[in-house]
């Protein structure tokens, strides 16, 4: 039994991974190719549709790769996940079932038609496709997102006696307090990277002195797009989810901030150290008095609950991996915001384009912002542990009866073996991409 | 309400096998017919291009009978856990296979990936066919052994086959011998589907040939569609009932017969498009009368002692049901106006069309 568990996790966490590489460019990436069209509709300068034609090329191999692992997660919810699917779908079904009808044919639609359609259209409409592939990936975050704060903090709610969750009211789960901070939030963290993305492939053709005038367009439209969605994702949105999380979910605060015992007065915030969960505190910490307190509560001295205030089948189950997540996410954070401010100093001074150890330093940090994204949903997940839907449903419960744990070993190793050869394709996809450049080839 | 979220999401699927099952037919066609290498290549293409937008309206499907039917979705997906996860594989194989191909341009590259494209949607065609069997034949609800049910009534799993092969076992696996027939069918049917779609959206050297390669296996699925009705009454005894019940239903199968007759004047037909509305036809009354031979019975019991899936016993809540039923309308009309749009702008053939990275 708790062999299953493991493996339906483990298999759900490696595919949600993989899967959610790609996603995370597309949502960003789409309101830049926006801004770039835009760019062009008004100064009519060719460079700037040719960057808009680029990154919608990279963003459909994205999409392409977003569809296929996207498929085997909505199918695990029915094969690993039954009893789940059963008592919940009813409720989370409704979000699912709205991405797939609102946002998915929207995105898709259209970003064939930005691709084939641009001299059957004309200039006007080709933005609008434009925008509409734009609006398609940002409304499946949006439903995505509504479906992860319902588990997170369920509303609208009824449980019936045996055991189902049914719909009570319907608007409820768009209202949910939990569900602004979190959308904002994942899609600042999604601009970061995407403007990462732009901002490398700049540095790449200006180190490599190649597409020169691309490559300065891409680094400094990163560097701006970046600047100010990193500081975006520290403040106010990551500010705000922690607050909610604090309060709606006062165990997985105390665990992810890695506070063992409650303090009398103000909490210190952790910097940071590593769980010894034997002796239940933080080894080798540095730590700042009372700094938790005043950015939770602004209050120095407002006391916060540390997890001995828990039973321990109420806390996360892995406590170290949550901490750890949440303490990567928060200095990679950090470490953006830092590169940012330089990187935009140096445009502001003129010299960005010939300092070569940022360049390097931008060209090469493109990884970490996928890791950030993905650490954060990690906080999100295992933070929620040992729940499914928050306080009300038990992750041990949810897993399909008939399903057994060799199956489900039997299906991860496939799926480890299959998605390490399209990420080899995407790789050589996206190399391509970038070694065929901006410039449209003459006929 | 359960009937109309049972209507919409039978047409949802229906067309998604409409659409992606012309992708799969153009990779069968691939495998066995094309020669030249610009027909592969167009060939390729003309699924290449669709097949993204085409695995949408699965995605679609899936959501909305999660959301309409969760009981349904959690009993079928993990009661057949190892055929939809090899499914999976497929689909991602065969993806990887498209848009591998082009990518480098020397001869045993292209022939790999050009056969991994073609088998895997062989495979495909072959176990989407076997999984309608499946639905139609029943599955050994509850897991009951000698008697008494091993889980709850309305859960399973399926092995992929038991020794006898025979869909009349009290516990019959994925594979026996009706739904191989029926997976045969499938297969068939979307070769011929591929073949008109090709037809219509090329100008690759052997249309003419398809022609009558469409003729020789509509010739095929005839008799093999006399022999399923034949071994279906063996397996499902009473599944003329409702078309007894409900003559309107009949429909359906005329619907399928009007496509399978069509088809044999492939030759003589003065539109492309003819041909591919026949084979559209095949598909749609294909899946809508095996449906409709079941209805309400979404997923039969092959015991006596726990009672079939019905669309009423896997139902989400009334409410649920209805406040669905308005965004699903709009979403609907929202739907068919992009895709007029899409298929108004990008419409013809595709041979010239830049390929992008797409």
């Amino acid at each position: 039994m708790d062999d299953m568990l493991f493996y339906d996790r483990l298999q759900f966490a490696f595919t949600i991974t993989f899967h959610y590489i790609f996603p995370q460019l597309t949502m960003g990436l789409s309101l830049l190719i926006v801004y770039f069209k835009w760019k062009y509709l008004k100064t009519t300068i060719e460079k700037y549709n040719n960057a808009a034609k680029f990154f919608m090329k990279i963003f459909a191999v994205n999409f392409t790769m977003g569809v296929v692992t996207g498929i085997p997660m909505e199918f695990q919810f029915g094969t690993n996940w039954a009893k789940f699917s059963e008592l919940t779908g009813g409720i989370i079904g409704q979000t699912l079932a709205m991405e797939g009808l609102f946002s998915f044919f929207l995105e898709s639609s259209f970003l064939a038609l930005f691709i084939f359609g641009e001299k059957l259209m004309g200039q006007k409409l080709h933005f609008l496709t434009g925008f509409l592939v734009f609006l398609g990936s940002w409304l499946s975050g949006w439903f995505i997102l509504a479906t992860n704060a319902w588990m997170q903090h369920p509303v609208g709610y009824e449980i019936l006696e045996n055991g189902k969750f049914v719909l009570h009211n319907f608007s409820a789960l768009f209202s949910n307090p939990w569900l602004l901070p979190a959308y904002l939030h994942n899609q600042a963290a999604s601009l970061v990277t995407s403007s990462f993305v732009v901002a490398s492939i700049g540095a790449f053709y200006i180190l490599r002195n190649k597409n020169l005038e691309y490559g300065k367009l891409f680094l400094k439209t990163g560097v701006v797009f970046g600047f100010i969605s990193s500081v975006v994702v520290a403040f106010p949105t990551g500010d705000w989810n922690a607050k909610n999380v604090a309060n709606y979910q006062p165990a997985t605060f105390a665990a992810m901030e890695g506070i063992f015992e409650t303090e009398k007065a103000g909490a210190e915030i952790v910097l940071i150290g590593q769980p010894n969960m034997v002796e239940k505190k933080l080894d080798n910490k540095i730590a700042v008095p009372n700094v938790l307190s005043f950015l939770t509560y602004q209050d120095w001295n407002k006391q916060i609950k540390g997890m001995d205030q828990f039973k321990k089948e109420n806390l996360p189950d892995n406590i170290p991996a949550l901490y750890y997540a949440y303490h990567i996410m928060v200095g990679l954070g950090t470490i953006f915001i830092a590169i940012m401010i330089l990187s935009v100093f140096f445009l502001w001074r003129k010299k960005l384009f010939t300092l070569k150890p940022l360049l390097w330093t931008i060209m090469f940090i493109v990884p970490f912002p996928y890791i950030a994204n993905l650490t954060g949903w990690y906080v999100a997940e295992l933070g929620r542990q040992p729940y499914l839907v928050y306080g009300l449903l038990r992750t041990s419960v949810g897993i399909s009866p008939t399903v057994s744990s060799g199956n489900t070993l039997f299906t991860l190793l496939g799926f480890v073996g299959l998605y390490m050869v399209l990420g080899l394709l995407f790789l050589v996809l996206i190399g391509k991409a970038i070694h065929e450049g901006p410039t449209p080839k003459k006929l | 309400m359960e009937l109309y979220w049972y209507l919409i999401i039978s047409v949802v699927l229906a067309i998604f096998f409409v659409l992606d099952g012309y992708d799969f037919g153009v990779g069968i066609i691939h495998l066995f017919f094309a020669k030249k290498e610009s027909d592969k290549e167009v060939i390729a293409k003309s699924a290449g291009l669709f097949w993204d937008s085409n695995e949408v309206w699965l995605v679609a499907g899936g959501g909305m009978l999660f959301m309409a039917f969760p009981t349904l979705y959690a009993s079928a997906f993990s009661g057949f856990y190892l055929p939809l996860i090899l499914v999976l594989w497929l689909i991602i194989f065969r993806a990887i296979g498209l848009e591998f191909r082009s990518q480098f341009n020397y001869n045993i590259w292209t022939t790999f990936w050009d056969k991994a494209f073609g088998v895997s949607s062989l495979l495909l065609a072959l176990f989407f066919g076997v999984a309608l069997g499946n639905v139609v034949r029943g599955v050994n609800l509850g897991g009951v052994e000698n008697g008494v049910s091993a889980f709850e009534s309305h859960y399973f799993f399926l092995p992929l086959w038991n020794s006898s092969f025979s869909p009349l076992s009290e516990t019959p696996g994925v594979i026996d011998w009706f739904t191989i027939v029926i997976g045969l069918i499938s297969v068939v049917t979307l070769a011929i589907h591929g073949a008109t779609w090709i037809i219509l959206k090329t100008n690759s050297s052997i249309n003419n040939q398809l022609k009558s390669v469409i003729f020789k296996l509509t010739v095929v699925l005839l008799i093999l569609t006399a022999f399923s009705l034949v071994i279906w009454q063996i397996v499902r005894p009473n599944s003329l009932a409702n078309f007894v019940d409900k003559p309107y239903l009949v429909v359906f199968p005329i619907v399928y017969f009007i496509g399978l007759f069509g088809l044999f004047f492939v030759k003589k037909l003065k539109k492309d498009i003819y041909a591919f509305t026949f084979s559209t036809l095949v598909v749609l009354g294909g899946i809508t009368s095996s449906l409709a031979s079941l209805f309400p019975v979404v997923l039969p019991s092959t015991n006596s002692i726990n009672e079939s899936l019905t669309i009423y016993n896997t139902a989400a809540s009334a409410y649920g049901l209805s406040v669905a039923f308005g965004w699903g309308i709009i979403g609907i009309i929202l739907l068919l106006l992009y895709f007029i749009v899409q298929k108004r702008i990008l419409k013809g053939k595709i041979d010239h069309m830049d390929y992008g990275n797409h």
